[in-house]
Parts: C-alpha cells; sequence; structure tokens
C-alpha cells in the first residue's frame, strides 16, 4: 500500500558509456505527498545533448499539479539541454492536467526579492524614527486643536465615553493599584526599618515612607500601571479599527476620529490619573504604617502624628501634579500607536509593545525632569 | 425528505440538528455529495448555508445528526484522527482568511511545509504554479495580503486551499465581492480545477451566473430545513415561493436566460 503512495522511477540506460538512449519509467502516486523521493534524483538527472530518452508514464498511478510541475520542469530542463524526449503511455486525463501545467508555467516567473545593505537599513531605521517623531508631534498638535475646538463648543464633548474610560480606565485599576502600592509601602518600610532602628530613629519612618510614597513612587508606579493596563487597551482597540477601516468610516461619516476616540481617552485618564494616585498614596501609607508598627513598635497614631508634621502640602501636591502630565502621555502614546497600526494584525501587537515600552519610557522621562525643576524651584 | 443513504457519496449529512442556544439553524437536513460533482448550498441570508459548511469542516459541533466525510464520521472525531481527513480537504473562506503577517507565497507555502517532504526550492516553484493557476499575476506571490484588492485576495485563497491538490474542496462565497470579469475567472476555474484534477466541490453561494454555470447539483436551504436538491433546472420547476421567486426573480431570470443561449 505504501509503494501505491510515493512516487517511483526507473532509469535504465543503453550499455555503452555514454548513452545514447535511455528508458525512464515513472510510476507510483505524483502527488504533493508522494514526490519528494524521486525529486532529487530528478534534479540530478543529467543525459548528453543529442541522445534519445523515452519516457513511460503508463504506470503513474495519481497526478497532482504539484507532480505535474516536477514532470513538467523535468521535461523542460532536458529539452533545454538537447535531449529527445518522447513521452509513452500518458493517460487523456493526466495529458490535460500537464497541458494545464504548462499553460500556466510561462506567466510563474518572478523577481528576486532586493536585499538591502546594512548602511541604507540603518538609514531606513533612521528615516523612520525621524518620521515616527514628526508624526507623534503632529498627532499632539492634532490632539490639541481637537480639544480647543471641543472646549469652545462644550456640547460637543463626548461625556459617555468620557465616563465610559473612566469607569475602565480609572475605576476597574483601583484593586490592582491599592495593592500594589500597599506592596509598595511595605517594602519601603522594611528596608528601611533596619537602618533607621540602628540610629535609634524609628519615628522617622513616617518620613521616609511619607516622602517617598507621595512624592515619587505613587505617581509613578500609578503611571506606570496605567501604562500597561489601559495605554495597551487603546492602542489595541484604535489599531483594529483602523485595520477593519472602521476609522476611515468615520471620517467619511464626517466624525473625526480625535474628537471620538482620542480626547474622551485623554480627558478620562487625565481625571482618573490624579484619583489613582492619591489613592495609592493612602495604600502606600497604611502598608508602611503597619510595617512599622510590627517591626519598629510604631503604633498608628504616633506614626500618623509624625506623618502630619513631616510632610507638607507641597510634598503631596507635587506628586498628584505630576500625575496629569503622565496620564496625557499615555493617553496621547497610546492612541497615537494605534494609529500607527497598518494592514495586519501583526502590526496591532506590535505597536501595542511600542505603545507600552514608549509611555512608561516619557513617563520616566518626564519624572526624571520634573525632579529637577522642582530642585530648582526648591520644592 | 431524507434521500436514502448514498455509499461512496464523499459528503454525507443525515439529519442533521444544529443550534446557537436557543436558535435553531438546522432542524432535520440530509443531503449526499458525489464524487466529482459541484455541489452548491443556497438559501437566503442566515438560513445556515456557512454553518452548515462550518459543522462539516469541524469547526463547529452540530447537536445531533452524523456528517461523513470519505466515509467517516467526523462529528466528535479526535483531532489526531482528523488530521488525515484535514489533508484530503481544502477551504476557501468567504473573507479569504490569509495570514496577513505572511506573503501570499508563504501563506500557500506554508501548507506544503507543513505536511509534505518537498525541498524548499520546489515547493516554491509548485506555489508559483499554484498562484498562477488561481490567474493572479506573478508578482503577487511576493505581496502581503493587505497589498492587494478584494478580488486578487480571494484567488490567494483559492491558491492556498488547493496547495496540497486536495480531492475535496470548499468554497464559502468564491465570487462575493468580485467584478463580473473576476467572477467568470472563477467559474471556469472551479470547472477546470474540477475537470482537470477530478475534484469534488461543495460551495455556498449566491451567484447564480455562477450556478447555472458550474453547479451539478443545488440544495435550497430554508430555515433549517432543505427545500429541494437537484440541478438548476429541476429545481426551477420546484414549486415552492422561495424557490420560484429565487429563480424567477429578475436576477434569476436573466443569469438563466444567459445560460440557455450559453447552451
Amino acid at each position: 500500500m505504501t509503494a501505491m503512495l510515493i512516487a517511483q522511477l526507473e532509469i535504465e540506460t543503453d550499455t555503452a558509456t555514454v548513452p545514447a538512449s535511455a528508458n525512464l519509467r515513472c510510476a507510483g502516486a505524483w502527488t504533493a505527498q508522494g514526490i519528494a523521493p524521486v525529486e532529487q534524483r530528478l534534479t540530478a538527472l543529467s543525459f548528453p545533448s543529442a541522445s534519445k530518452l523515452v519516457i513511460d508514464v503508463s504506470a503513474i498511478s495519481a497526478l497532482d499539479t504539484a507532480g505535474a510541475w516536477l514532470l513538467h520542469r523535468t521535461l523542460r530542463a532536458l529539452e533545454q539541454r538537447g535531449v529527445k524526449v518522447r513521452i509513452s503511455g500518458m493517460r487523456p486525463e493526466f495529458d490535460a492536467l500537464l497541458q494545464l501545467i504548462a499553460a500556466r508555467a510561462g506567466t510563474t516567473e518572478h523577481a528576486a526579492p532586493v536585499k538591502i545593505g546594512l548602511l541604507a537599513s540603518i538609514g531606513q531605521q533612521t528615516w523612520r524614527s525621524l518620521l515616527g517623531f514628526s508624526g507623534m508631534l503632529a498627532f499632539v498638535g492634532e490632539s490639541a486643536i481637537a480639544l480647543l475646538r471641543s472646549l469652545a463648543q462644550p456640547r460637543r464633548i463626548r461625556w459617555r465615553p468620557i465616563l465610559h474610560n473612566l469607569q475602565t480606565a480609572g475605576f476597574e485599576a483601583l484593586p490592582i493599584t491599592g495593592l500594589l502600592s500597599f506592596l509598595m509601602g511595605v517594602v519601603i518600610a522594611y528596608q528601611g526599618a533596619d537602618q533607621l532602628q540602628r540610629f535609634g530613629a524609628n519615628i522617622f519612618i513616617a518620613d521616609l515612607v511619607g516622602l517617598a510614597m507621595l512624592r515619587e513612587l505613587s505617581p509613578l508606579l500609578t503611571a506606570i500601571i496605567v501604562a500597561g493596563r489601559s495605554g495597551s487597551a487603546y492602542t489595541a482597540q484604535i489599531g483594529t479599527m483602523k485595520i477593519n477601516e472602521e476609522i476611515d468610516a468615520l471620517r467619511t461619516i464626517g466624525v473625526g476620529p480625535q474628537e471620538l476616540l482620542v480626547l474622551p481617552k485623554i480627558l478620562a485618564l487625565i481625571i482618573a490619573l490624579p484619583l489613582l494616585t492619591v489613592y495609592a498614596d493612602v495604600a502606600g501609607v497604611l502598608g508602611g504604617m503597619i510595617m512599622a508598627s510590627s517591626k519598629l513598635g510604631v503604633s498608628f497614631d504616633v506614626f500618623l502624628d509624625r506623618l502630619d508634621d513631616a510632610i507638607s502640602l507641597s510634598s503631596f501636591l507635587t506628586g498628584v501634579g505630576k500625575a496629569p502630565v503622565f496620564a496625557a502621555i499615555i493617553a496621547l502614546v497610546g492612541c497615537f500607536q494605534g494609529f500607527q497600526a497598518s494592514g495586519s494584525a501583526d502590526s496591532v501587537g506590535r505597536q501595542t509593545t511600542v505603545s507600552v515600552v514608549q509611555s512608561i519610557f516619557l513617563v520616566i522621562v518626564a519624572d526624571a525632569l520634573f525632579s529637577i525643576v522642582f530642585n530648582w524651584l526648591n520644592l | 425528505m431524507a434521500p436514502p443513504q448514498e455509499p461512496g457519496a464523499v459528503v454525507d449529512i443525515r439529519a442533521l440538528h444544529t443550534r446557537f442556544g436557543k436558535a435553531v439553524v438546522h432542524e432535520n437536513v440530509s443531503l449526499a455529495v458525489r464524487p466529482g460533482e459541484i455541489f452548491s448550498l443556497v438559501g437566503g441570508s442566515g438560513c445556515g448555508k456557512s454553518t452548515l459548511l462550518r459543522a462539516i469542516i469541524m469547526l463547529l459541533r452540530p447537536v445531533s445528526g452524523s456528517i461523513r466525510v470519505f466515509g467517516q464520521e467526523v462529528i466528535g472525531l479526535s483531532d489526531e484522527k482528523a488530521l488525515p481527513l484535514r489533508r484530503r480537504w481544502g477551504v476557501m473562506f468567504e473573507r479569504g482568511a490569509l495570514f496577513s503577517s505572511l506573503t501570499v507565497a508563504e501563506n500557500v507555502g506554508m501548507v506544503l511545509h507543513e505536511h509534505t517532504r518537498i525541498s524548499a526550492p520546489l515547493i516554491d516553484e509548485i506555489v508559483a504554479i499554484k498562484i498562477a493557476l488561481t490567474g493572479l499575476p506573478a508578482d503577487a506571490g511576493a505581496k502581503y495580503p493587505n497589498e492587494l484588492s478584494g478580488g486578487m485576495r480571494k484567488r490567494a485563497a483559492l491558491a492556498r486551499a488547493i496547495a496540497l491538490d486536495p480531492e475535496l474542496l470548499f468554497l464559502d462565497e468564491p465570487t462575493a465581492g468580485l467584478d463580473p470579469l473576476s467572477a467568470s475567472g472563477i467559474d471556469e476555474l472551479v470547472k477546470s480545477l474540477r475537470d482537470v484534477l477530478g475534484l469534488t466541490i461543495m460551495m455556498v453561494t449566491h451567484d447564480l451566473d455562477l450556478l447555472w454555470r458550474t453547479a451539478d447539483r443545488v440544495a435550497v436551504l430554508d430555515k433549517g430545513n432543505i427545500l429541494g436538491i437537484g440541478s438548476m433546472t429541476e429545481l426551477s420547476h420546484l414549486d415552492h415561493p422561495l424557490v420560484h421567486e429565487y429563480f424567477y426573480g429578475p436576477r434569476g431570470r436573466a443569469a438563466r436566460e444567459q445560460a440557455w443561449k450559453k447552451k
């Protein structure tokens, strides 16, 4: 049975050392599943020109396009080398297939893909990055114009998507933000406890936890969580809409995609992120407080008393004040990368990755800039 | 209504019952596709034609009934046992379903790489001939699906469906969304595939021209039941308001007259 499912080939040559004529007997199933064994042998086949070759195909039990192509290719190669080929025993239905393949074969030559050199590829990459940067700038500009237009006509602000985004990006992020911030507070208190205990400065645990969480860690941690949760979702949503031509459809209906898709996200995130940051502040300090009482014996009311003295209003505000800027960065990058998607499902995945990496990167850069500016201002 | 069990039928469906939640899609569907014929399913939108196709190719599990393909029951078949069966059929989806991250040539070649031991250069050549067979220009092979027009994407999908030279070909709306010229190209292609390769073809279509020109037998589906099975000429004599409307509506009449002229 297996013998029937693969292609077979027998070559008989006349006895002379340089054969002047030969018989080629093809048998078995010349199909995509079966031709693998004879493929190598056929390519290696060589006959001197002007020799006579008889190909007997009467024993071929099955022929499909793959097999027919192999046969056709072999015949053509032999003829080009001047071998006189005669085919015998061709069944009419196989002949029809061979004719079809021969008729279509002329149109299959295609150009090899162009190879790109190292220098050229560096150039292309650089150019693409520059284009991406200018595209981002243009996008920020467009969003600003759309925002101004909306503010001039408050009737055009889309409240429903804003509320929806507030819920998904803000409210639904509460558990994860709270938990991570709480753990962060625990970790900082735990790390600080040892050092403070050595100097007998147990009470300063409140300063350490309070300042670190409120000024730096809460805003940063919240922004990173939101970039991962919501920034990626924005890119994936807009990217998929772009590929399904939904963005084009919006434009033809006369609804600006900026107005419908981008602005609500930016506005919602600018509202949600500061609120989440305050919530993270509370959770982080709570974590530090629990750790302080168990490790250092600083009771809750002593801790809170000290916290009141240690943390000025400006410390709290510098932390929360960064959040809207982070929010704008995350929403803008997320939406922009969504619009950059084109063509395939692959590209949505790629842009989503780029979006998360870029927004976290920009958030940290912005945080560093804030530190420098606050330092100048002595805040 | 159920026709007698046909020995040797390529696809044999008995008393099929399909449901999505509470919505009944197929109540009692029985039909048989004979070897070497072009069998077509027709019916209004949402009558379950594509669902029936999906049930046959094991993408959907019916509630009850039996579906035999090449004599083997496919309902409840394990993936491992289904593999040899899957190699024997090719499917062309309505919207192409080409892998968007691969070029057309890679789309077609992938099937050959997965299921045969043919060398890569020969696969490239076979892919080129398949692409040419479906009437695509040679440079289409290097393009990505999103760079192709709707009609070309359809041809590329067909090229992938016939990559392994299947014995049975399922076509879901092969001509939908094509210009008349490309559509009649598909007509010719479907016919020549059957004649030259001896394929059995089962298709879902609304295209009356395609039906008159290619289909050997047609099954009319309505509200989960089969109204009738037969050649187009037989069906056009069937006395049912829906069938009548289908064949004698303005579009049906034009297609029928053209088909008669051709004969």
